[in-house]
């Protein structure tokens, strides 16, 4: 390399090819107007759309007592959790119910119900639930089991003349940290953000390398004075300061205003995090590249890379509950560091003083993918 | 419609694909690894959630109780913290998700028959597993209390362990869990991957396949030739079709021998409607493609049309019932949710027909929408 990678000639060299790849990704107008919606429209669907948690489930009743304490007990299951639809006149109708989705639970409080309360025995109450979405299903039954524990020790407690409040036990007073209301909005919004981030830092790059691959401009790149690593990290330096202008747009636009999503964190080191992590997945998205020969195999590639990254971050899903082997790939996933970094900064305040190993994690998995990736580059084109 | 034309078209794309190693391996392979990657590792479980605890109290009581979480399959322990300033970086810094304290003074009041406090602190970054975690707490807790009780009751009655602990539970809430007895998440999953995944590939497949004749100028030759727009549409993407009912055969058969879910409903039933939703996918795939001029646009396009609904509007990951009022009308408005009844059905329920016929009148009605725009917008003669 004649002209080193800091010489004025180096940097004018990286300045007006970046200028070039900015040029050519402004010109794509359908690009730019989902690029923007990604950063928007898309982000503040997901935020606004969607709430994780257990609300309004239909139930049936099935009573078969008919007494005061029956209705008592069936009465209990209220909103937000619980939306009562009234009585199933018979165990087969019950049954078209569940099967038609109409409900998610049923109820069935047996005949007899209050006699044998009132007689001092233990009495079974069924309740069926549609576990289809077995995350769902065990809410549905938490609470079921939570509110028929509460009557029965209200029914115990009158019963055995324990009076009320007497009798040992353990009260937990459980308090939520970070998102005490468990705003959905937060947790989805951010998490939409650094999957569009992520597509975007992969793709961008890749394509933009393929194009030249397929159009063979390349060629035309090769034969100017310009190493390799001039050539490509343009790229990466156009794309991550396109992304971060949409994460700007989306924190400040949509999250911020629309959300009251909490910036505890400096947002500077949020920013500076973000371009580390476009850098390392945009060196994905090159070593993808000096895989595909053509955009539609970069396409492939990416849902390939993709994929995988956002289910091993545990965003979606969490980490501790998968099968060893998994956890241990979660540790090359890129997106795994920036999910605990984005959500620390963000959410919980936390500085580099906390998230130094996250950050260092993840410029060693950047460097090491950055360097395969150019070598296979230069041993290509060389 | 001259079919001999449409046979080429086909024949002419097979080849293409064909030819494309990579490309044509991935179209396959790129199914089946999100098949297995989902089915072990997008496990809705909440398990192993790393926890520690404060004791404050440092009595056998404490311990016991802390021992209820530390042996429970839900809660991973992490040890013990010496204090609540202690607790701020393991929760910040993710080292742990849930913190249990102790105070003093908890076995005296347990001995006394009082209530006892404990305090935990969850992390709230992501909703679903707070409200998980918080329901497993609670659980553990309503068996101590139970248990305390009880052993009270025994005491001050001079009556059987057992029989005071059918006293102080006088009402037993028994679950059945239908359709899926052992809620095993996996059983529930991957029917629904089949939906999800068909969802992703299609239009992927089929906006890049389109675009790239646009890109590469080889759609000229179609233009100037005598093909009709219909006969290219047909000819063009039934190859693409083809892989992904292909596709979506071996997701099944992974689903129902691999991953062991039962399979209840009819299988032509559920042939019939899979093609249909197949065509659907492959409809937004061809409308994508009218859209845009370039493959990186339609590729971005295409996952962000795609991925989003499917994943956050259909049911897999989230529940529906709790959609908000708009996104619940995008719900509605998207095919996903609709397969996804029509695969839970087939699969879990053993409905057909008579249950379902709602969702493949509206999986028909998409996929002929979805053709005729794709039709209506592809134009031989190009305006630039």
């Amino acid at each position: 390399m004649s002209h080193g990678l800091l010489s004025a000639v180096g940097l004018r060299r990286l300045r007006v090819m970046t200028r070039k790849e900015l040029l050519q990704l402004f010109r794509d107008a359908a690009l730019m107007v989902f690029f923007l919606y990604s950063f928007t429209g898309d982000i503040y669907l997901a935020a606004s759309g969607v709430s994780m948690q257990l609300k309004h489930a239909a139930m049936a009743t099935l009573d078969g007592d008919r007494s005061f304490a029956s209705r008592e007990l069936a009465g209990r299951f209220q909103p937000p959790y619980f939306k009562p639809v009234g009585e199933a006149g018979s165990p087969a109708q019950a049954v078209r119910l569940l099967d038609d989705g109409d409900v998610m639970a049923v109820l069935d409080i047996p005949p007899r119900f209050n006699e044998r309360l009132l007689r001092g025995e233990q009495v079974s109450v069924q309740m069926q639930v549609d576990t289809s979405n077995s995350v769902l299903g065990f809410l549905t039954s938490s609470y079921g089991a939570q509110i028929v524990g509460r009557y029965g020790l209200e029914v115990a407690a009158l019963r055995e003349g324990m009076g009320g409040a007497v009798g040992p036990r353990v009260e937990a007073d459980v308090r939520v940290w970070y998102n005490p209301n468990q705003n959905d909005a937060w947790f989805m919004g951010i998490s939409e953000l650094l999957t569009v981030i992520t597509l975007f830092s992969i793709l961008l790059p890749a394509a933009a390398m393929v194009r030249e691959k397929e159009r063979g401009t390349i060629e035309q790149l090769m034969v100017t004075p310009l190493s390799p690593f001039q050539i490509l990290f343009p790229k990466v330096i156009a794309m991550t300061l396109v992304i971060l202008a949409g994460c700007a747009i989306a924190l400040f636009g949509v999250l911020g205003p629309l959300f009251q999503l909490p910036m505890r964190g400096s947002l500077g080191t949020f920013f500076l995090v973000t371009a580390l992590y476009v850098f390392t997945t945009a060196g994905l998205g090159l070593l993808a590249a000096t895989v595909a020969r053509n955009l539609a195999q970069v396409g492939m590639l990416t849902v390939v890379i993709l994929m995988p990254m956002l289910l091993l971050s545990g965003a979606w899903t969490p980490i501790e509950a998968m099968p060893p082997w998994m956890r241990g790939l979660a540790w090359i996933s890129p997106l795994h560091y920036f999910l605990d970094a984005a959500y620390g900064i963000l959410l919980k305040g936390a500085g580099l003083a906390l998230l130094w190993d996250s950050v260092l994690a993840m410029s060693a998995l950047g460097i090491l993918i950055f360097a395969v990736g150019m070598r296979r580059f230069s041993r290509q084109t060389g | 419609m001259n079919r001999q034309r449409i046979v080429a078209l086909a024949w002419k794309e097979w080849r293409e694909i064909l030819r494309d190693r990579l490309f044509f391996a991935l179209a396959f392979v790129v199914p089946t690894m999100l098949m297995l990657l989902f089915g072990y590792g997008l496990t809705l479980d909440v398990e192993n959630l790393p926890f520690a605890v404060v004791d404050y109290d440092r009595t056998a009581a404490s311990r016991d109780y802390a021992y209820r979480f530390i042996s429970s399959r839900y809660f991973a322990f992490q040890g013990y913290a010496a204090d609540e300033r202690a607790v701020d970086g393991l929760l910040a810094g993710n080292q742990v998700r849930m913190v249990l304290i102790i105070p003093p003074r908890f076995d005296e009041r347990l001995t006394r028959g009082e209530a006892a406090p404990v305090q935990v602190l969850i992390d709230g970054t992501f909703p679903e597993r707070t409200q998980t975690s918080m329901g497993y707490v609670t659980a553990i807790n309503s068996a101590v209390s139970l248990d305390q009780m009880a052993q009270a009751l025994s005491r001050v009655r001079g009556i059987p362990l057992a029989e005071a602990r059918q006293r102080v539970q006088p009402v037993k809430l028994e679950v059945r869990y239908l359709y899926n007895q052992s809620v095993q998440s996996i059983w529930s999953l991957a029917p629904k991957l089949i939906m999800l995944i068909m969802m992703l590939s299609p239009p992927f497949l089929t906006a890049v396949g389109v675009v790239r004749e646009k890109e590469s100028g080889s759609i000229f030759n179609i233009y100037s030739s005598t093909v009709s727009p219909g006969e290219f549409l047909l000819g063009k993407l039934a190859p693409y079709v083809a892989i992904s009912i292909a596709n979506a055969m071996f997701l099944w058969l992974l689903a129902t021998t691999l991953f062991g879910a039962p399979f209840k409903g009819d299988p032509l039933f559920f042939a019939f409607a899979t093609v249909l939703y197949v065509i659907c996918t492959t409809g937004i795939g061809l409308v994508i493609s009218m859209l845009v001029q370039t493959q990186v646009a339609a590729m971005i396009v295409a996952s962000i049309v795609s991925i989003i609904p499917a994943v956050l509007y259909s049911g897999v990951l989230l529940p529906l019932p709790s959609l908000s009022p708009a996104a619940s009308v995008l719900a509605h408005a998207l095919p996903p949710m609709y397969y996804t009844n029509i695969v839970v059905g087939c699969f879990l329920k053993a409905v057909s027909w008579h249950a379902l016929w709602l969702e493949v009148a509206v999986l028909a009605a998409y996929a002929v929408g979805l053709f005729g725009l794709g039709y209506l917008l592809f134009t031989k003669r190009p305006a630039s």
